[in-house]
């Protein structure tokens, strides 16, 4: 996921027409793509995907944004089978398993390049193409001494938190799953303690970050790559991660072929695209991930250098078949 | 004349009585129909997903009792500081600055909710005016806009004023006689309250409050946008989230029931129990009082009033301050603003004239019916429907037309479609409220003239009708056209980047934060909501005609 | 159906009628030519009858004859009446002119022979070169004379006249009736009027029926009502 935040893009020529618009009136050679939509802000890595793909398919790229991951997923399941959409981007690995037996996407059925990525992957309907540690991201000037882990945020802190919602963004689900992992069945009493020190639970990353530059609290459910952006682009060095003992959650964002796509070849073409050295090379400094082809030359300078430590990590089969009933408990003890 | 045109005659008297009940027939047939089809979606959808029961869902009951807690508080602060400030004004009724006043306090009534929210942010976020002050006092102490907290204050702001009002006119309704003999007794302030005051507002002010919790508890955009998490949410909050976020028929269905039945229930009882609100909202002269001079009520009077402007006031005063130095050219500039405006403009308009339309057609037949058949109980039981949208609130109907729709295509290409289909049945008790009384009168002057010289229905619009009703058709249309444009409601369910409107831009900007950004977004919305009504106003009404 | 040659010209046969708690039953019959007063209290049914008459209001029972013709289910404007009410004859937005011309044609779409007719009529009722004034301009006497231009150009054969002048003072009331009673036998109308004010009437030997209750309680010659009142109701009305 990338910092600066959204702003949507060419909805000009959609003025009079939506009213009245139709789906599927598209041209063969159009190819959409349902994204979360901090991935198409002007800052994202959207549009050079869009111009380096463009250049080499002979097509349209359409970019359809959704507040955040997990209500893709949802926003899919809606539309059912007369969704537009070519392609699915930005769902994660915790989702994958769901939306496979959602039938939601269908395989790629593609030679995939050798991966850098923490874990093995094997999997035939998705495409990972960044991925990232989970982390509180905090402002040093307002807090001295965060936490040095999970228990101690929940159980010894007073600092305040923004949070996304599992139910709509994959950085929610990811700190429902992570506590989760530290806590096993004790996960609803430690989001009942935690509760009342979070500020606002917002249905996207941006929402949260957007607050958290605000002020509106000291630290804010992020991404260990997170502070580089302001390094890196701001030249600001005020951000910093907290590291937890306990491990950090990791994110593998993925990318599907849409069931309900009239052009799979083309969406398959945009899949191997999204794992080109070209578009590799552009995550980090757009989306603010690690790559999941490293560069010959390395990270770029100031980027949060790749963890040694083993991730945290549910299998995807666990989080389908746990994700409402955890979710349910989530609310449960939210709303004490 | 022959027997032919006798039967003749007899054929169009006949169909002159079908004439009569169609409008108002297709207008209830189109109201039950869009209630039926979205209630029978929701029924439908869920029965198709077996699961858990829905009734023990602890969740649901969390919901219900912060739906029922800050309806019943925002409901109780409203009224509460309504009374000293309404009375402070009716003892007040003329000191310099009042007329203005009595507007100000109108101002939160047709503001768009999504900005009124975003005044609050401004106002009393983090680094907001309030906390800043506090900070300057000393004080550690936050308030946080996040939360029950933001939620009661934004109901108190749009809330109190509407209180003040209805309140202000029940005080008009106090026999001067009482006054008199206030007087003659040298009543002072407090004998003046017990006595005259308390009697009248213990009598309205239940009706108003029962109208305030109503609006509270059917709250959506200031819940969604302020309430900070997932026990924050009113019922029409968490339909959406049940749709959106979890795909939870089942939950949303309960959700549904549970709202309606509620609403229902409180219509009932405003409807049987509580004195009618007065409509009008004619501020008359109210009669001397003799403990309007002493210097300590003077001082009181305008400690309330102060506080009742400064309610208003401070949001407003917060927003315009980041609107004058937020990046009005860059804001100004986005093609997706404009294309959003365009689309809001669109929305509005067709939502407005569809709710005048109804609202006409369902007047002209309750007019028939009490005009030339006498029947006024049926009359009044027509015009009533046009408020069953305050039982089955937008998103409810909204999250039925998405189901439905899914089945046939993709429900959010035809997102603004049900917007605007949702919007003009919010609209439509607007419409009617402002309809009704203009062409009663005109029904009872000149219906039998009309009749008389055989006019029909087109020649009657043409050279009656319109002439004498384009200023309240105007002011209805006005009305519809900026509430439905400045609506920030059922298109959060359909809302994508093709689709966006407005007041969806707006609650972006305010959800990542953009805060200078979204204060010019809200600038521009209150520019383009008073244009485009005082357009409608003038183009529409025209000149004076009666 | 050939005419039919009786020279009844209104017709009224078991005509019943509720309004609120009161029932009403009216028979009567008028002669074509006939200049009839209306009399009785307010609220005993005098306005109904003339609405029942013009087709405003539909009786549950009973028949409606005009000029041989039975009305049942005859709309207001198909039938051969003209009603002048007490207010709101004429619409405020539009000209003397269209006011009248719409007894022409209800869509105002006139032809030049129409238009002239129109300004015959007014010119007939004293009204020549107010054409284009809007009615409130006008005097109340005025307005009245505009609204009886218009049923003279709708050339119905019978006037019902609802307390038209009640609301112009005494002089100009008892000028408006004169013009009327001078009118009607000119025009051949047959002309019902509801009125308070008997001392009005120049003649006396015309015909009056009496209504109390929603019932016609005393019908004959004003001179013979008022000189031996033959009901206790009207000898009340007339103050005995």
């Amino acid at each position: 996921m990338q910092l600066p935040l959204l702003s949507v893009r060419r909805p000009w020529h959609f003025a009079f027409g939506t009213l009245l618009a139709w789906p599927g009136l598209a041209a063969a050679q159009d190819l959409t793509v349902y994204t979360y939509s901090s991935f198409i802000s002007e800052w994202g890595p959207g549009p050079i995907a869009e111009e380096l793909f463009e250049a080499q398919c002979d097509c349209d790229l359409e970019f359809v944004g959704v507040d955040d991951g997990v209500a893709l997923l949802s926003r899919l399941r809606l539309e059912g089978g007369s969704s537009p959409a070519d392609v699915v981007l930005g769902l994660d690995l915790n989702l994958v398993a769901e939306a496979i037996a959602d039938r939601i996407v269908v395989p790629h059925g593609l030679e995939l390049p050798p991966l850098d990525l923490p874990i093995e992957w094997t999997d035939e309907y998705f495409v990972p193409y960044d991925w990232g540690n989970f982390a509180f991201v905090y402002d040093t000037e307002a807090l001295e001494f965060p936490p040095s882990s999970l228990r101690d945020l929940v159980e010894n802190s007073d600092v305040e938190i923004l949070i996304q919602d599992p139910r709509t963004s994959t950085p929610g689900l990811g700190l429902l799953l992570w506590l989760r992992q530290v806590y096993g069945e004790a996960a609803p009493g430690a989001w009942a303690q935690l509760q009342p020190r979070i500020v606002a639970v917002t249905s996207g990353w941006s929402e949260a970050y957007g607050m958290f530059l605000e002020g509106e609290a000291p630290m804010v459910l992020s991404y260990t790559t997170s502070p580089a952006y302001h390094r890196i682009a701001e030249q600001v060095d005020r951000y910093a991660a907290g590291e937890f003992s306990e491990g950090h959650y990791t994110q593998v964002e993925v990318a599907g072929i849409s069931s309900t796509s009239d052009n799979p070849e083309l969406a398959g073409e945009f899949l191997m695209f999204l794992l080109s050295p070209e578009f590799q090379a552009a995550i980090p400094t757009t989306n603010w991930m690690y790559p999941v082809r490293l560069p010959p030359e390395g990270l770029p300078d100031g980027f949060t250098p790749v963890p040694e430590s083993a991730a945290l990590l549910y299998p995807s089969e666990t989080v389908r078949d746990n994700r409402q009933a955890w979710i349910d408990e989530w609310l449960t003890a939210m709303s004490r | 004349m022959a027997n032919s045109d006798v039967a003749l005659a007899t054929a169009r008297s006949k169909s002159g009585a079908i004439g009569g009940l169609l409008p108002g027939g297709l207008v209830i047939g189109l109201l039950a129909g869009l209630v039926a089809v979205s209630v029978v979606g929701l029924l439908l959808a869920a029965s198709e997903r077996t699961g858990r029961s829905i009734w023990t869902d602890p969740y649901l009951w969390a919901v219900l009792r912060f739906t029922i807690l800050q309806a019943s508080l925002s409901a109780l602060i409203s009224v509460a500081l309504a009374i000293p400030v309404a009375r402070a004004l009716a003892r007040r009724p003329d000191f310099f600055g009042r007329s203005l006043l009595v507007r100000i306090l109108g101002v939160p009534m047709v503001l768009p909710t999504i900005v009124g929210v975003l005044g609050m942010v401004i106002l009393l976020g983090r680094n907001g005016w309030l906390n800043q002050g506090l900070e300057g006092l000393g004080f550690s102490g936050q308030i946080n806009v996040y939360g029950l907290s933001g939620i009661l204050i934004a109901h108190v702001f749009f809330n109190m004023p509407f209180a003040t009002r209805l309140l202000l006119s029940g005080w008009t309704t106090i026999p001067s006689e009482h006054w008199r003999l206030a007087s003659q007794f040298g009543f002072n302030s407090g004998q003046i309250f017990r006595l005259i005051e308390w009697p009248m507002i213990r009598e309205v002010a239940p009706g108003i409050a029962g109208v305030i919790f109503l609006l509270c508890f059917t709250s959506f955009a200031i819940v969604l946008t302020l309430g900070g998490g997932p026990p924050n949410a009113t019922l029409e909050v968490a339909i959406y989230q049940a749709l959106r976020f979890d795909f939870d028929l089942q939950r949303l269905l309960a959700l549904a029931l549970l709202q309606v039945v509620i609403c229902a229930g409180v219509m009932a009882m405003l409807t049987f129990w509580a004195r009618p609100v007065a409509t009008d909202m004619a501020l008359h002269a109210i009669h001397d009082r003799p403990d309007r001079v002493r210097v300590l009520a003077r001082a009181v009077d305008g400690f309330w009033l102060a506080l009742g402007a400064l309610i208003v006031l401070a949001p407003l005063a917060a927003l315009g301050s980041r609107f004058v130095t937020g990046p009005i050219f860059k804001v100004l500039s986005e093609e997706a603003v404009w294309a959003a405006a365009v689309r809001s403009l669109a929305v509005g308009l067709t939502a407005g004239c569809i709710s005048v339309v109804l609202g006409w057609g369902l007047l002209s037949t309750a007019r028939w019916l009490a005009v030339r058949r006498g029947k006024l109980w049926a009359a009044r039981a027509l015009e009533t429907t046009a408020s069953l949208s305050l039982v089955t609130p937008p998103l409810m109907l909204g999250a039925g037309l998405f189901l439905v729709l899914r089945t046939f295509t993709d429900p959010f290409a035809l997102g603004l479609i049900i917007v605007v289909v949702v919007n003009a049945m919010m609209g439509l008790p607007f419409a009617v409220r402002i309809l009704n009384p203009p062409m009663a009168q005109v029904a009872r002057r000149y219906d039998r003239l009309v009749q008389g010289l055989g006019m029909n229905p087109i020649d009657r619009f043409r050279l009656v009708d319109w002439p004498l009703l384009r200023r309240p058709l105007a002011l209805a249309l006005g009305l519809t056209v900026a509430l439905s444009f400045g609506d920030f409601g059922v298109i959060a369910l359909f809302g994508t980047g093709q689709t966006e409107t407005l007041p969806m831009v707006l609650y972006q900007r305010i959800g990542t934060y953009r805060i200078g950004e979204a204060a010019v977004v809200g600038g521009l919305l209150i520019g383009l909501c008073i244009t485009v009504f005082a357009i409608i106003d003038r183009g529409v009404g025209g000149r004076a005609t009666r | 159906m050939p005419r039919d040659r009786t020279t009844t010209a209104i017709r009224v046969d078991g005509v019943t009628f509720r309004y609120e708690e009161m029932t009403m039953r009216f028979d009567l019959k008028i002669a074509e030519g006939d200049f009839v007063m209306v009399l009785g209290p307010s609220g005993a049914g005098k306005s109904t009858l003339l609405s029942l008459i013009a087709g405003f209001d539909r009786p549950l029972d009973g028949t409606i004859t005009l000029m041989g013709q039975e009305m049942t289910g005859v709309a207001p404007a198909d039938r051969p009446v003209t009603t002048l009410f007490q207010e709101g004859n004429l619409f405020p937005h539009l000209t003397v002119a269209q006011n009248v011309g719409l007894g022409i044609h209800p869509g105002l779409k006139l032809n030049k022979n129409q238009h002239a007719q129109v300004s015959q009529a007014l010119d007939q009722m004293g009204l020549a070169g107010l054409e284009t004034r809007l009615p409130r301009a006008l005097s109340g006497g005025e307005r009245q004379r505009v609204a009886l231009a218009r049923s003279l150009v709708r050339n119905r054969p019978i006037l019902l006249l609802d307390e038209p002048f009640a609301a112009l003072d005494p002089g100009r009331r008892r000028e408006m009736t004169d013009l009327v009673s001078d009118l009607a036998p000119e025009r051949g109308l047959t002309v019902m009027m509801v009125s308070h004010q008997l001392e009005e009437v120049r003649d006396r030997s015309m015909r009056a029926l009496f209504i109390h209750d929603g019932q016609v309680v005393a019908d004959g010659a004003i001179n013979d009502l008022v000189s031996s009142p033959t009901s206790s109701e009207l000898r009340s009305y007339l103050g005995h």
